[in-house]
């Protein structure tokens, strides 16, 4: 019996989860520093819950900016780091010229 | 194209920064990445449905005590603390939810699908399921009970939805390809098999 083309595989049903690279970076990220023990799962979950709690319009509702946003904020609870350096260097990388990244 | 957008941007100044610190490594995010678009994933759930089709001992344990059956298969994607498998029947469908944010069973389903996060689901399955699971595609009859099961940081929950007729000679393996992750969420019932020649 041929099934394959008729119905297609688990992996590949369903859309995709990340809509964007930085999405996945910030989840690799996230789950990288949980399994180098900086925190775990629970405390980033409370904190993500917390971000999403912060958004009371359905139309603000972004979910991997929840994501980001609890990472930063628990990051720096742990003092792990400073959200002015976030500000400082993400001010630097957007004065880059464009396609600084790739050659022509 | 690199993508230049402000949170894009804030993104990767958060990886140097990260980076810097020596906190993680660009290869340790890499492997995650990988880790989760290729290794973890509902294929592993089909994995358990389709056995659970197959041998009824086997679904008799994972009705029972998920957890440790997929500890046994040992696969990778943690998040599974406590892991509940809930029946579909003709007369109860489950579905899951994370009412606070995005509890799921990873190991046995990968990440999380944009609408189970998306506040709409979250609020709407609880609120109104029947309507909701009509509008995604799963009429229920007024006789067919609804369960919503709400995950948590403790609890997982996965469906294991009803084996779709005309699949009695299907091995594991084949059956395993026909079982989807939205039927395993229980916002899919599964159809039957369209085998060649068989049909009228």
């Amino acid at each position: 019996m041929e099934l394959q083309g008729l119905i297609a595989p688990p992996m590949a049903n369903g859309e995709v989860v990340f809509d964007a690279p930085w999405q996945s970076r910030v989840f690799g990220m996230a789950r990288a520093l949980c399994e180098q023990g900086m925190f775990t799962w629970d405390e980033f979950r409370e904190q993500l819950i917390l971000q999403i709690g912060t958004c009371t319009d359905d139309g603000d509702y972004q979910y991997f900016i929840h994501f980001f946003d609890a990472l930063t904020f628990l990051l720096e609870k742990k003092q792990f780091f400073s959200k002015d350096e976030l500000v400082v260097l993400s001010e630097q990388f957007s004065a880059r010229p464009h396609g600084h990244d790739h050659s022509h | 194209m690199s993508d230049e957008s402000p949170q894009a941007i804030r993104a990767e100044a958060l990886e140097s920064i990260l980076i810097e610190k020596g906190l993680i490594t660009a290869e340790a995010v890499d492997d995650i990445i990988t880790r989760y678009s290729e290794r973890v994933g509902p294929m592993n759930g089909a994995r358990l449905v389709a056995r659970a089709w197959a041998d009824p001992q086997f679904k008799k344990q994972l009705l029972t005590d998920a957890t440790s059956i997929v500890e046994s298969f040992g696969f990778e994607g943690g998040q599974v603390e406590k892991l509940v498998v809930v029946e579909n029947t003709e007369k109860v469908h489950n579905a899951v939810v994370c009412t606070l944010c995005s509890c799921y069973p990873w190991a046995v389903l990968g990440l999380p699908p944009k609408w189970y996060k998306d506040p709409a689901y979250r609020s709407r399955i609880v609120m109104e399921p029947r309507q909701l699971l009509a509008e995604m595609g799963v009429g229920l009859g007024s006789n067919v009970e609804i369960q919503i099961w709400d995950s948590s940081a403790e609890i997982r929950y996965m469906v294991l939805p009803m084996r779709p007729p005309g699949t009695q000679n299907l091995k594991e393996e084949q059956l395993a390809e026909l079982v989807t992750r939205d039927s395993m969420i229980g916002v899919e019932v599964l159809g039957g098999v369209e085998v060649p020649g068989e049909l009228s």
